[in-house]
């Protein structure tokens, strides 16, 4: 028997609590025993590649799909029935939505905030996603990133306490997506819990108070962007090129000893070394490169990312795979 | 207009079916096939197909001693229009069918006619009682004639409700499913189910706004057959919208049991088209279903849209009441009902 839970008096921490979630699909496995837990308040993010599991996993959150095994606590409640119940308390943004081309963006809004008992005001939710003036338009003279914004508002017209949004801005040009940026930072000013699944590394970043690092249907790291980085033992990265011939009688044990220098990966005639001080291990690199006679044809620095953390846990990009 | 108040929230089933009128009414392509087409077939086909007043037959004497007196007797007759000519021109006539009879000069006449030819045979008995008649033959008695013109028996009394049958299945399966279907493809079904609608109103709404769209589509249709192409209703009025009712249901059913599970427009297309492709042949809409062989009949009398437009046509034509149309009217509700059942065990969601 669970703990009977009364909504109103749902104090426990935890907006939403997956343990040992698993989805197959035939042969594939989507979601391979998956332990999450996002807190009240927060902003979570799920990062991964394309085919990680993270759409999979966020459905099963949102009562779409059935896990094959595992336990999904939404609210502090369980999916059953209809579920009518637990809907009206989460908003709800899938990857993609066509809404009815010929609805004014007003007559959408309008639609959608008649599921819910209690909620914003039309006005005041174009005014949320900064489409006051696109009100009384069709839905097809929209831009795709106010398709986008609409898609969001009509997510966040139920004011609900748990907001799902399932890669809100990928396909997105750069402005629209520092706009939904914004929405999210606004919302999050407010204290709405959400969860939000995204493979652009910036935007966990920016955005989220945690990320799970998620591959192959498993998280596989946890923690907040600055954690992550830090787990890397390394603040900043040095990439640079060199021929095959030269590189293959470099070896990684002489770049790891020298100064300051964390970490070595190679891809063929290309190194990156996660360093703490790059004024120290660059002039030690270029030295050390100099009495071996090889020359880099490219070398790089920048401050260690997700991305980083990404390559250093898989030896994969996050965003080809 | 940005002051106003904020409206008081509408029920989510008025949004429903709200949101489907207005996608309807602003698609100007829908407008065009529900309302425009139907109206403009009943126009086109009623006045192609219109009853001519008789004309006379075109009938050639050939010239000879008993010309002219063949010719004032033949005259006499209304439904003949002779003429007087030379032996080889009259040949020649009937061979191009200018005229469709030649009375030859000799004495007694031979008549030269195709007797394949209805005209043809129709001239022949009139000139031979006209001339018979002039020869002295005395008629043993003078028949009365009942000629029946009158409106309800013309081609197009049988087309339009037909035509109202077919339009009743084209806009309740492509109305039900090509909406579905599009909400299935753009995920906007599976969005609507994430949200707390329910499952019941979202096709709910899409049956009763088939139904709201009912009342314009069929009394565009019927007002404009009644009062321009005089076409009758002499069953109850009120029966005649029952039926029509029942028949749109029937195929918002069939609409969406064709499209509970496809993913495209393309799958749906094709299913829809299986459905209803063999209904615009067999069930009777241009012409009678009399005329299929009896060993197709019982294909033919099982369709739904057999069974619509023939109770259409008994209701508005024939003025039956509900009594004789019971058998039509059940198979009607089996096929809507048995649609539904199936349609929504096997929806496909998302």
């Amino acid at each position: 028997m669970e703990d009977p839970v009364v909504p109103s008096k749902d104090t426990s921490e935890s907006a939403l609590r997956c343990r040992g979630l698993v989805k197959r699909y035939g042969e594939v496995v989507a979601v391979a025993g998956l332990d999450l837990e996002v807190r009240r308040g927060e902003c979570f993010g799920m990062l991964g590649p394309n085919g990680a599991g993270k759409t999979t996993t966020v459905e099963i959150f949102e009562g779409l799909r059935e896990p094959d095994a595992g336990e999904v606590d939404v609210l502090g409640d369980r999916w059953r029935g209809d579920g009518l119940a637990l809907r009206r308390r989460l908003g709800i943004q899938l990857q993609e939505t066509k809404f009815p081309d010929k609805l004014r963006v007003r007559e959408v809004l309008s639609l959608f905030r008649s599921f819910y008992p209690r909620g914003l005001d039309i006005a005041d939710s174009l005014a949320l996603v900064g489409l006051e003036e696109k009100a009384d338009a069709q839905v097809r003279t929209l831009s795709g990133g106010q398709k986008q914004r609409l898609s969001l508002a009509s997510a966040l017209i139920g004011d609900p306490e748990l907001l799902f949004l399932d890669e809100p801005t990928t396909g997105l040009d750069p402005q629209s997506r520092r706009q939904t940026w914004e929405i999210v930072e606004g919302l999050k000013a407010r204290g709405r819990t959400v969860l939000l699944t995204t493979h652009y590394m910036e935007e966990a970043a920016r955005l989220c108070d945690r990320v799970a690092i998620i591959d192959h249907g498993k998280a596989i790291a946890l923690g907040t962007p600055r954690e992550l980085v830090a787990s890397l033992g390394a603040e900043h990265v040095v990439e640079f090129t060199i021929n095959e011939e030269a590189s293959a009688a470099l070896s990684a044990e002489v770049l790891a000893a020298l100064p300051s220098v964390e970490g070595v990966a190679r891809e063929g005639g290309r190194w990156r070394l996660t360093v703490r001080e790059v004024h120290r291990a660059v002039p030690a690199l270029l030295a050390a490169l100099a009495e071996r006679g090889a020359t880099p044809t490219e070398l790089a620095t920048h401050h260690a990312s997700l991305e980083d953390v990404f390559m250093a846990l898989t030896g994969r990009r996050l965003r080809d795979g | 207009m940005a002051d106003r108040p904020a409206p008081r929230p509408r029920s989510a089933f008025t949004e429903l079916t709200l949101a489907r009128l207005r996608e309807l009414i602003r698609e100007p392509e829908a407008v065009f096939w529900v309302f425009i087409f139907p109206i403009l077939l009943a126009a086109i086909l009623g006045l192609a197909f219109r009853s001519r007043p008789p004309q006379a037959l075109p009938v050639a004497v050939v010239a000879g001693p008993q010309g002219d007196a063949r010719l004032a007797a033949l005259s006499a007759r209304p439904e003949l229009a002779p003429r007087l000519l030379g032996e080889a021109e009259a040949r020649q006539q009937l061979a191009r069918g200018r005229v469709v009879l030649v009375v030859s000069a000799d004495e007694p006449p031979v008549y030269a006619y195709d007797p394949t030819q209805p005209e043809s045979q129709s001239a022949r008995l009139a000139a031979d009682a006209a001339l018979q008649r002039a020869a002295g033959r005395k008629d043993v008695f003078t028949p009365g004639q009942a000629e029946l013109t009158e409106p309800g028996t013309r081609y197009v009394d049988f087309l339009v409700p037909g035509l109202l049958g077919m339009n009743l299945m084209g806009t309740g399966m492509w109305g039900i499913g090509f909406s579905l279907v599009v909400a299935r493809q753009g995920n906007l079904l599976k969005r609507l189910v994430a949200s707390p609608a329910r499952r019941s109103y979202i096709l709910g709404a899409q049956l009763i706004s088939r139904l709201i769209f009912l009342v314009p589509e069929a009394g565009a249709l019927l007002l404009f057959a009644w009062l321009v192409l005089g076409v009758p209703v002499r069953g109850s009025l009120l029966l005649l919208i029952a039926v029509s009712v029942l028949g749109a249901l029937a195929f918002c059913g069939l609409g969406l049991l064709t499209a509970a599970r496809p993913r495209t427009i393309e799958g749906a297309s094709g299913i829809m088209n299986l459905v209803m492709v063999p209904m615009w042949i067999f069930s009777g809409i241009f012409f009678s279903t009399e005329r299929f062989p009896a060993a197709m009949q019982p294909f033919v009398q099982a369709l739904p849209l057999t069974a619509l437009n023939d109770a259409l046509r008994a209701v508005m034509l024939e003025g039956a009441g509900l009594a004789a149309l019971l058998p039509e009217l059940a198979l009607l509700a089996a096929w809507g009902a048995v649609s539904f059942v199936v349609a929504l065990k096997v929806f496909r969601w998302q």
